[in-house]
């Protein structure tokens, strides 16, 4: 088990080095930093000297891949290529391009990104596998046939939709709680009902149709058939057999959300203008602050690894015919 | 007149060439028709691909530019067909069907100055009393309803007529023909009402709301369809080749989709298009008019939701190489000497074809609902380009005003609700058509 997860974590940093390079080549040498210095102030009217300044200041005054003017090693490390990754690696972000301490930034938002993400998670996988159950429960009857007639049908409403409406029928019209913002501590519950509420609703859809096919594909299983023959009832076979052997599948499903939990939903949180890390990066990619762009970049596939590496661990747990070596 | 072929354009007409190419191999391969006579026999899968049909044949008409004469504006046949819709700009917002502003003015009738709504330039001004407007609607969409009615029968006795004599087959007539008799006539009642009216409303600046929904097809064709040309080659090339070579072929590109696939999508796509700007910004002389340059912002859109978008179908296509290697007849085939390319062609990418071809059709409609979130963070199609995202976008703002202007974000709903839904119905049943072990259990 010990040495399975060492090699996985091994295996991550090759991966996140080509991560960073990718974004290394898309920030810096598709637009080079002088261009940046440029941008950030002010695109006319600026001087050569202030450009300079500006390089200095934020540490883009190296050459990006190869120092030529440095000695041994150094010609590699005294890049900017280097010098930015190598902070990465260390989680230490820096400052953006704008001046702001990046790792504070995130410590301060991450939470309530999670107040949002994580109920939105939860309450959505509830929902989502009781549905699913229900139609499989219900299957070959009218019922079921309705069911999934509507999922299509919210299937195929953009999530803009959702927010909107959600925003229009419970902020505007009801007044049950607030449109939108944030606040600390306990006061913050009001302000997160309905974006969870909109999020477990757009994911109905699709959630419910995904894992219906989850629980139709282990129904087929023999085991299910000798559970009936047994003389189980229909829930009993659902509930306990169909529904713990599935448990797999739906851990790999969910792996695919976990980044967005620390992500935080991008359009939810800039929505409902909601301090978290999903607004953080929006406001930074409009703003063009690249530094916190790269640095979201980073951290967004080191948690997708780290939730690959998790659901491994998570199947042991699930199912005891699945060892790790 | 001469003709401005766009990039998108181009490809997209290569696409409609390619799929007829298609179409004409498959009906040669008896194992293709199987499925797709299922498909044909669905009576869901008949009335969306009727519904797809008609919003494709808008699209593909707005496909095609060229620079007006007079104006030396870039414009498609579609809005040539459209002009009076394109030209009848209102002063701002007007309500669906209104004859009056929907904002009050300083008027001076007989030397006094009165507050109140004015009349609109183009909606309902041919009436001299407004309050004849309903009973002129009713006529209007009589008229246009029995246009259309006839034009139907036109067709209808058209095609009864080529298919006398022939056997009947297993396909769902009535429901077909009744759909396009529904599109038909709604297609020229809306058409002859939107003459005189307003039929969706206007936006803030006075620009007709249906003009702009029906504008926007295009760019949620070309959003699904092309970015399915881009990621396909890669995808298919990669699995296939991971898959069948296996070894350290197989690990490289292992790597790169991991890789690829744990860079959160959103971010990946925005600093594309950040870079595009910036380009766009520094080589300012390249791109002079307005159309190339949203063009080539759409086209470098669906090439990078394309990079983003082939892992998925690259991991599945992988995962069946590796099955169909060991199978008897492929290592037959290598025993007799066959020669790697010969088998891969022959023998491995044929056998894939349901995948990509199910995934092709699921991917599409969740492309264009993406174009609308990504059109929300500023890094979707350019702002000048007609999309139900931007129209989505600017008209967010509006359900606070009060009295609320609720038609722009009504009318975009609507148009890509049914498209979205038609394609997500068609999906389904190309799906249960393809997939073989969905296949056996409906027989």
């Amino acid at each position: 088990m010990t040495a399975y997860l060492l090699r996985r974590l091994l295996n991550a940093v090759p991966i996140l080095i080509g991560v960073n390079f990718i974004t290394f080549v898309l920030f810096f040498v598709v637009n080079p930093p002088d261009a940046m210095a440029r941008m950030q102030l002010g695109q006319k009217y600026v001087t050569q000297e202030a450009i300079e300044q500006w390089k200095h200041a934020h540490g883009y005054d190296l050459p990006l891949l190869y120092n030529d003017r440095a000695e041994g090693t150094a010609r590699f490390t005294r890049t900017i290529f280097f010098q930015k990754s190598v902070n990465l690696f260390l989680f230490r972000f820096g400052r953006s391009d704008s001046g702001r301490d990046i790792g504070a930034d995130i410590r301060q938002r991450m939470w309530p990104s999670l107040a949002i993400a994580v109920p939105t998670l939860l309450l959505g996988l509830a929902v989502n596998i009781t549905c699913a159950l229900l139609l499989v429960f219900f299957r070959r009857t009218y019922l079921e046939w309705s069911g999934l007639a509507l999922c299509v049908g919210l299937m195929s409403i953009s999530a803009l939709f959702y927010i909107i409406a959600g925003q229009y029928l419970f902020g505007k019209l009801m007044k049950l709680v607030p449109i939108s913002g944030y606040d600390t501590g306990l006061a913050a519950i009001k302000f997160v009902i309905l974006p969870v509420t909109v999020g477990v609703v757009s994911g109905i859809g699709s959630g419910v149709r995904w894992y219906r096919t989850l629980f139709l594909e282990e129904i087929e299983k023999d085991y299910v058939r000798t559970a009936r023959a047994k003389g189980l009832s229909e829930p009993r076979v659902l509930f306990g057999h169909v529904f713990q052997n599935a448990l797999i599948p739906i851990l790999t499903g969910v792996v695919t959300i976990l980044p967005l939990l620390f992500m935080g939903n991008l359009l939810m949180e800039s929505f409902f203008s909601i301090p978290g890390l999903g607004s953080y990066t929006i406001e930074a990619i409009q703003r063009q602050d690249f530094a916190i762009v790269r640095a979201m970049v980073f951290l967004g596939s080191v948690l997708y690894i780290a939730g690959l590496i998790l659901t491994d661990i998570s199947y042991t747990l699930v199912d005891p015919r699945v060892r790790l070596q | 007149m001469t003709w401005v072929p766009l990039w998108t354009d181009a490809l997209l007409y290569l696409l409609l060439a390619a799929l007829a190419a298609l179409v004409l191999y498959a009906r040669r391969q008896e194992h293709l028709r199987r499925p797709w006579r299922r498909v044909v026999r669905s009576r869901v899968a008949m009335v969306s691909l009727v519904i797809l049909a008609a919003f494709s044949t808008v699209g593909l008409l707005d496909s095609l530019h060229f620079r007006a004469p007079d104006s030396g504006e870039v414009l498609s046949l579609f809005d040539r067909l459209a002009t009076p819709l394109r030209t009848h700009m209102e002063k701002t917002y007007s309500a669906p069907f209104a004859t009056h502003l929907y904002s009050r003015e300083w008027f001076v009738v007989e030397g006094r100055r009165i507050w109140t709504y004015p009349r609109l330039r183009y909606g309902g001004a041919h009436l001299r009393d407004p309050a004849e407007k309903w009973p002129d609607i009713a006529r209007t969409t009589a008229i246009g309803a029995l246009k259309g009615l006839a034009v139907w029968c036109l067709a209808f006795l058209t095609v009864a007529l080529a298919r006398r004599g022939r056997p009947p087959r297993d396909f769902p007539w009535k429901t077909v023909a009744a759909t396009v008799a529904g599109l038909s006539i709604c297609a020229f009642a809306v058409a002859g009402l939107s003459l005189k009216y307003h039929v969706l409303g206007t936006d803030k600046v006075g620009e007709d709301v249906l003009y702009q929904s029906l504008k926007s097809i295009r760019t949620g064709l070309v959003l699904g369809t092309l970015t399915t040309l881009v990621m396909l080659p890669f995808a298919i090339a990669l699995g296939v080749l991971a898959g069948y070579f296996r070894g350290w072929v197989d690990d490289v590109i292992q790597y790169l989709y991991t890789t690829l696939n744990s860079i959160p999508g959103v971010l990946l796509i925005a600093a594309a298009i950040l870079m595009l700007q910036v380009y766009m910004a520094t080589h300012a002389e390249s791109f002079t008019s307005v159309a190339v340059r949203a063009d080539l912002r759409l086209f470098f859109l669906c090439l990078i939701l394309g990079v983003t978008s082939w892992t998925g179908l690259c991991r599945l296509l992988r995962a069946e190489t590796l099955k169909l290697r060991e199978m008897e007849y492929v290592q037959a085939a290598r025993a007799l000497g066959v020669s790697h390319g010969r088998i891969l062609v022959r023998h491995i990418v044929p056998n894939l074809f349901h995948i990509v071809l199910i995934s092709v059709v699921l991917d599409f409609s969740s492309l264009v609902l993406a174009e609308a979130v990504l059109a929300y963070v500023n890094i979707g199609v350019d702002p000048t380009t007609y999309s139900w995202g931007n129209m989505i976008n600017s008209a967010r703002l509006e359900l606070a005003r009060e009295p609320v202007v609720w038609w722009t974000l009504a009318a975009a709903f609507l148009f890509m609700f049914s498209f979205v839904l038609a394609a997500n119905l068609f999906a389904d049943v190309v799906r249960d058509a393809f997939d073989p072990r969905r296949a056996e259990e409906n027989g």
